[in-house]
């Protein structure tokens, strides 16, 4: 089955998934996006890469941070960013999402950035796309679902990358709910891809998805066990829905199991980083100490995220 | 009409035939098999030279889209008898709307249609349907289709109402409340695409239930779209514990695994999922009769679809997929597979059917039985387009792909519809 994101030379063409891509690609995007990072610095923070290029963020699904990364991105590129909000439009008055597509493509648009609720939507554009021929336009997933975030991944493997050097000797702990989780599953792809010497994934059942293992990761119930010796830390964000139900009996049991304290973080490496994709809860995942702590690297993501968005652009765009 | 179909290999699974034999027909029943009934005059030759002659196959669950339509992709495909679910729009809870379907069914004089009638009013899982009036009507067993009974207690008394009068019981085995808001089966690759998956204990925990009721009540019941290895192993260990049940399998099963959703293709959503690919094994094994699990039948699952229902993400588009005409050659697929003889091969379609049915005028050649045959050219090679299929529903995970086996006469009840 080929992998719809690559072209028939091997190239991206697209952005779905961390997923069958090659090593070299996912290396090659966390090059282009060190040679970006600069650019926040300058006092004209923009380079004419995607000049006269449109770039539609298309968010079926309510995103504040992402959009804006992305919409930063592109803006520093120099492309024309058109942001729609599909939840409030077209969707409700009953148009399907490819009609939004097919009508958007004859405003000659260059690029979508897709965040949707279903797992695989960016995968139905990009299949769209190209049985209506428009093989010039680009997709980049911004999460769909439970599925994937890769420029999430991306950016988290640009942050490790950033404070570890090498993947080779790290082993990193991702703690939380798996289950609901793109960007675990961005992650654990990439970590893998890249050579990580042990991914390990913590949390209660209820939040794991089944057959984890067949991922290639460890799978841990006691964080305590977990975290021991680990070079990274990535904590996920507990949706409030998921606090009291069948999944979990109240978000004070699930921050003294699997909440991140100064002294579980002991228990990791001294040098150990910790990651979060935001928007965190404190609290509930995480003890203030530690996201405001020494080891926490969170708000540097957002930085490096930035950078990443524009390599991801950039490199789709042909340059 | 007196037809004679000479010169054809015919296979015939419950009277155990594999031979080269001529074969006579007599108004709408077989008349004879090698010779020709004393008095015989042909009216109409059919030359089955290099072709397969058995009986009509027995689908024993298609629903209908248009419904000429698909009963001429039935026949096309071979299948002179239909068996259709009750949770139609509206359903199939009144005697009346029973004898309508059954009556245009008629007048279009193609396959036989044999309509499951509701086991609730409405398929609420609540009240109970007139069984003996819709039986009266033409129902042939009882059936929720793929709507839940949530109230066991409800389940209970249809079940010992239905054992009152002989009738039995069609259920699709799948929990409520394990299978809600899932879509695939809850396994590696649900867990990598990030699909809400449905675990097989969905299927099991509903099997155990029904085989419990079963045992209790004595009504006869059977399993509708059995999708794992354990679930036709608990299908197996009943029988031998003496429980009157009987199961079926849709043929995608056979073929298909988790693994085909690839990279979300919509046309690999079936409801029941495709599992895993031991489970896949696990029924390709349990098919073969004489491995454990008697009365086992293959059916199409057919699922009128339209141009749309597959053009979503994976969790909105429609389950299901088209069947009628891909029924007999996924069927023989499996049997070269599996290296198995053609009379092993066709028993799911013919023979096991027609018993898990209770008619014993259906799904062999035997003198006196209804004159359905299915001559297919078995060797006869074609792709799955959807311009080569006669059914208005397109989509199946087969398209593109090239199969064996192609029928070139149907007939039902000793009239040439095909």
């Amino acid at each position: 089955m080929p992998n719809p994101q690559l072209n028939a030379n091997g190239e991206l063409t697209h952005l779905l998934a961390i997923d069958g891509l090659p090593r070299e690609t996912l290396l090659h995007i966390l090059d282009t996006a060190a040679s970006f990072l600069g650019i926040a610095d300058r006092e004209v923070k923009k380079v004419p890469l995607l000049r006269g290029k449109s770039v539609f963020n298309l968010f079926f699904e309510n995103s504040t941070r992402t959009r804006t990364t992305f919409e930063i991105a592109a803006k520093r590129l120099s492309a024309d960013v058109i942001n729609l909000d599909i939840n409030k439009s077209s969707t409700a008055k009953g148009e399907t999402l490819l009609d939004t597509i097919d009508n958007l493509c004859a405003m000659h648009a260059d690029m979508f950035v897709v965040r949707h609720a279903a797992s695989g939507a960016p995968y139905l554009i990009a299949e769209h796309l190209s049985r209506m021929g428009h093989n010039d336009i680009h997709v980049v997933n911004a999460g769909d679902g439970r599925h994937a975030h890769p420029t999430q991944g991306l950016l988290d493997m640009y942050t490790i990358r950033h404070y570890k050097q090498r993947f080779e000797p790290l082993t990193v702990a991702i703690v939380g709910d798996i289950l609901h989780s793109r960007v675990a599953r961005s992650d654990i792809t990439a970590l893998i891809a890249l050579g990580a010497r042990e991914v390990r994934v913590i949390g209660p059942q209820t939040l794991l998805p089944t057959d984890l293992a067949s991922m290639g990761v460890k799978v841990y119930h006691d964080m305590r066990v977990g975290l021991r010796d680990c070079d990274v830390v990535i904590m996920l964000r507990l949706q409030n829905e998921r606090m009291d139900g069948a999944l979990l009996p109240s978000a004070g049991e699930y921050f003294k199991h699997y909440g991140l304290t100064p002294e579980k973080l002991a228990l990791a490496k001294p040098d150990a980083i910790v990651m979060h994709p935001g928007p965190m809860n404190r609290g509930v995942e995480i003890d203030s100490a530690v996201a405001d702590g020494t080891q926490a690297v969170i708000l540097n993501q957002v930085t490096f995220g930035i950078a990443v968005r524009m390599a991801v652009m950039s490199i789709l765009a042909g340059n | 009409m007196n037809i004679a179909i000479r010169n054809g290999r015919l296979i015939d699974p419950k009277n155990r035939i594999d031979q080269q034999a001529d074969v006579f027909i007599v108004a709408d029943k077989i008349a004879g098999i090698g010779n020709a009934p004393a008095g015989f005059t042909t009216e109409r030759e059919i030359d089955a030279q290099g072709h397969i002659v058995c009986p009509g196959l027995i689908d024993l669950s298609a629903r209908p889209g248009n419904l000429e339509t698909d009963l001429r992709a039935a026949v096309a495909g071979g299948v002179t008898t239909l068996v259709c679910p009750p949770d139609l729009d509206p359903p199939l809870d009144e005697p009346e709307l029973v004898e309508r379907l059954v009556l245009q069914a008629a007048d279009l004089g193609l396959t036989r249609l044999l309509p499951l009638g509701a086991l609730t009013q409405n398929l609420d899982g609540e009240r109970l349907a007139e069984m003996a009036g819709l039986h009266a009507a033409g129902c042939v067993a009882f059936s929720q289709g793929k709507r839940p009974v949530l109230d066991t207690q409800a389940l209970l008394r249809a079940f010992e109402y239905a054992a009152t009068f002989g009738f039995s019981i069609w259920m699709q085995p799948q929990d409520f409340y394990l299978s809600r808001n899932g879509f695939a089966h809850d396994g590696e690759v649900a867990s990598r695409l990030g699909l809400t998956g449905i675990p097989v204990s969905a299927e099991t925990v509903a099997i155990a239930t029904y085989l419990t009721l079963a045992a209790d009540t004595g009504v006869r019941l059977h399993l509708r779209r059995i999708s794992s290895a354990i679930g036709l192993d608990m299908v197996a260990k009943a029988q031998t514990g003496g429980i009157a049940v009987s199961c079926d399998i849709g043929i995608h099963h056979l073929h298909l695994s988790e693994h085909d959703i690839g990279f979300f293709d919509t046309n690999a959503r079936f409801d029941p999922p495709l599992r895993s690919l031991a489970d896949r094994d696990g029924l390709r094994r349990g098919v073969v009769s004489g491995n454990g699990v008697g009365n086992v039948a293959l059916c199409s699952d057919h699922t009128p679809l339209g141009y749309d229902d597959k053009l979503l993400p994976f969790g909105e588009a429609k389950p299901g997929a088209t069947g009628l005409e891909l029924l007999l050659p996924l069927t023989l697929q499996w049997g070269r597979e599996a290296g198995l003889s053609l009379t092993q091969t066709l028993a799911p379609l013919t023979s096991a059917p027609a018993a898990i049915l209770g008619r014993a005028d259906l799904g062999h050649l035997g003198v006196g039985a209804e004159a359905d045959l299915c001559i297919f050219a078995p060797d006869a090679l074609w792709k799955v387009t959807p311009e080569n299929l006669l059914s208005g529903s397109k989509h199946s995970p087969f398209l593109g792909r090239e199969l064996t086996g192609k029928t070139q006469v149907c007939v039902v009840g000793g009239r040439v519809v095909y």
